[in-house]
């Protein structure tokens, strides 16, 4: 048997940019491209800008686990407020990251750590990654409501799971939906989610474009861990 | 079940504004022997969370009427049913006022004979413990699906198993489910152990809210063309019950509710027949589920036995121990009523240490396997881990206890 693999990820964000969501598309589209995986979202009242936070466990075979991911390999920061201002169910952002961690910040520029924050990210070892996510969203989908695209893609683009197709599977799943079927409706219905239909497919592409862009993004930054690193198009 | 109109038939197409030719979905359904249900059909594998297998399992059942009142984590999972009764799978279905409504109301309607389904969180069950300890005395079969809460203030939301103890003396059919695969299994064969003339109680399908709930995992269903077979009213320990024509009786049989010798008399045995009736179900159990318990390396001298998520925990703790070459044995525990003490016992034999961790604070697992252990293993039996208030039980956790273990019980 091959070695078990595993990536336990905590995304932390604020409210309204798409944290929940995010990790049902990546975990969704580790279980299309065959691997195994599990999420579970933070339970608490859900409004925008409060703190958020989404767990997925990603592996080559069962997981067994339940419940929040109290020591994760992998953090993902959706925005830079969840550590400059401590807009986090967990504080500091990065308690029980494992030794060697790596942490996805969607950031343009370096955050400005404290002291303390500083030793401590330098004693686990952790590798921070920046990437320009809401940057990314609004020059190519026209709208910072991609941004959780692109921390999809750069997790894609760093362990080549899920894949680049999965993952872009998986997105058409969440917002076309395999109950696209109209079932027993009137004529009126079906037209309405034409019209539906429609704006999602521009939505789509505007979405892929923003993985597209990050996958390639984090694999001209030399993150890949991947044996075989991710092609940067679907 | 009548409705308004007095027509036998519960939902016409007009009155549910479909076309002429809408057909429930339940009537397009094929009965199937629940022993093929369970062990038999061929089954897809969905990724799914713990509500959405709630909703494929209610599909399945061939459920008469739903009554609920919503609650948090329940809420998702009876949300789910209202799609059910759109698309004719639930036949009838009302949120009542509140819980002492809902449990009064569908204590009714399990009298009436027909498949009755509830479901409620910690608070919620709470509220309504008058009118569901009532339920095994009055011999009505009825599915509950319970994702637990915590249930004491500070007011939480969050996952914590504690209610379920509250439930473990009234003579209810309990189950833990483990996962997301659990909670669509469970209350299928829970349904059908219900209902056994040999039985006629209720059952709750337990499960650990949020972390099941709220949360997505492989589960495998059975085609959704097949149900199970309708609940037959006549074929129980009492004769179902007419509501409908007065007087309809609020007792099962007034002369118990006087005070005189008699009474005691009769109350004493009908309680010892409820909790006889509990023991009875195990056999029905142990067919539909494969077992009250389920056994991982069974020669190991150190054990874990856990119910609903603790499972789960304990599974990667012991997948992590067994990479460090040590093994560890675990024994899940499915239904905690009825208590499967014999097949414990005789899992453990060969134990010295025996860990339990907990979702609850109370520890209630671990009392009620000391209480059977006592005195019949030679294990030393240590409570702990334990989690409540919403936390997670890290498998980190597991293991730092069972290093601590093995330095204590040499």
């Amino acid at each position: 048997m091959s070695e078990v693999k595993r990536y336990n990820i905590r995304m932390a964000g604020i409210g309204g940019q798409g944290v929940v969501t995010a990790s049902h598309i990546v975990s969704n589209g580790v279980v299309i491209s065959g691997g195994f995986s599990s999420l579970v979202p933070f339970f608490g009242s859900e409004k925008r800008n409060a703190p958020v936070e989404s767990y997925v466990r990603i592996s080559n075979s069962t997981i067994y686990e339940i419940g929040e991911i109290i020591f994760p390999n992998v953090l993902m920061i959706f925005h830079p407020s969840v550590i400059t201002l401590g807009k986090s169910y967990t504080m500091p952002f990065y308690t029980g990251l494992k030794q060697k961690g790596i942490i996805l910040i969607n950031s343009k520029k370096p955050i400005p750590f404290t002291r303390d924050e500083q030793r401590e990210l330098e004693e686990k070892e952790a590798r921070i990654y920046y990437l320009p996510a809401t940057e990314m969203a609004n020059d190519l989908a026209k709208t910072d409501l991609a941004t959780n695209m692109g921390m999809c893609g750069a997790i894609s683009g760093i362990f080549g799971l899920p894949d680049p197709e999965s993952l872009a599977a998986s997105v058409k799943d969440r917002f076309v939906g395999k109950g696209i079927v109209v079932s027993g409706g009137t004529a009126a219905l079906d037209s309405a989610i034409e019209k539906k239909f429609a704006k999602k497919q521009k939505l789509l592409e505007a979405n892929q474009k923003v993985l597209d862009a990050s996958i390639q993004y984090a694999i001209d930054q030399g993150w890949s861990e991947a044996e075989k690193p991710a092609k940067a198009t679907a | 079940m009548a409705n308004v109109k007095g027509s036998s038939v519960c939902r016409t197409a007009t009155d549910e504004g479909k076309p002429a030719d809408w057909v429930p979905g339940g009537e397009k359904q094929t009965v199937v022997d629940p022993m093929k249900m369970f062990h038999e059909l061929p089954r897809e594998k969905l990724f799914i969370t713990g509500s959405e297998a709630a909703r494929e399992s209610m599909r399945r059942a061939n459920i008469d009427i739903a009554i609920a009142y919503p609650i948090t984590p329940q809420s998702e999972s009876m949300q789910q049913a209202g799609y059910l009764y759109d698309e004719g799978y639930i036949k009838e279905y009302y949120r009542a006022e509140e819980e002492i409504g809902t449990f009064s109301a569908i204590s009714g309607a399990s009298r009436a004979g027909v498949r009755s389904l509830t479901a409620t969180s910690g608070p919620g069950l709470m509220r309504g413990m008058e009118a569901i300890s009532s339920w095994p005395g009055a011999r009505t079969p009825i599915i509950m699906l319970n994702m637990c809460r915590v249930i004491n203030t500070p007011l939480a939301i969050q996952p914590d198993n504690i209610e379920m103890s509250f439930m473990l003396n009234t003579g209810i059919l309990l189950l833990h489910a483990e996962n997301q695969q659990d909670f669509y299994d469970y209350p299928l064969a829970a349904i059908m152990a219900s209902e056994q003339v040999d039985v006629t109680l209720p059952a709750v399908v337990s499960v650990d809210g949020f972390f099941c709930t709220h949360a997505r995992g492989p589960v495998e269903v059975t085609p959704e063309e097949y149900k199970l077979p309708p609940r037959d009213g006549w074929r129980s320990a009492v004769p179902a019950m007419d509501n409908e024509n007065p007087p309809a009786r609020i007792s099962r049989d007034a002369p118990i509710q006087k005070s005189n010798f008699i009474s005691y008399h009769m109350h004493s045995s009908w309680q010892q027949e409820v909790f006889a009736a509990v023991e009875r179900s195990a056999k029905y159990f142990d067919k539909y589920l494969g077992g009250l318990i389920e056994v991982v390396n069974p020669d190991a001298e150190d054990f874990i036995i856990a119910s609903g998520c603790a499972v789960s925990q304990a599974r990667e703790a012991v997948r992590q121990e067994g990479e460090q070459g040590r093994t560890v044995g675990l024994v899940k525990v499915k239904s905690i009523r009825p208590f499967p003490t014999e097949q414990i016992l005789d899992a453990v034999k060969g134990a010295k240490r025996i860990l339990v961790p907990e979702f609850n604070q109370a520890g209630w697992l671990h009392k009620e396997l000391c209480a059977v252990l006592y005195g019949r293993c030679n294990a030393v039996i240590k409570d702990g881990p334990r989690v409540f208030g919403g936390m997670t039980m890290p498998t980190e956790m597991v293991l730092e206890w069972l290093a601590e273990f093995r330095k204590e019980v040499k």
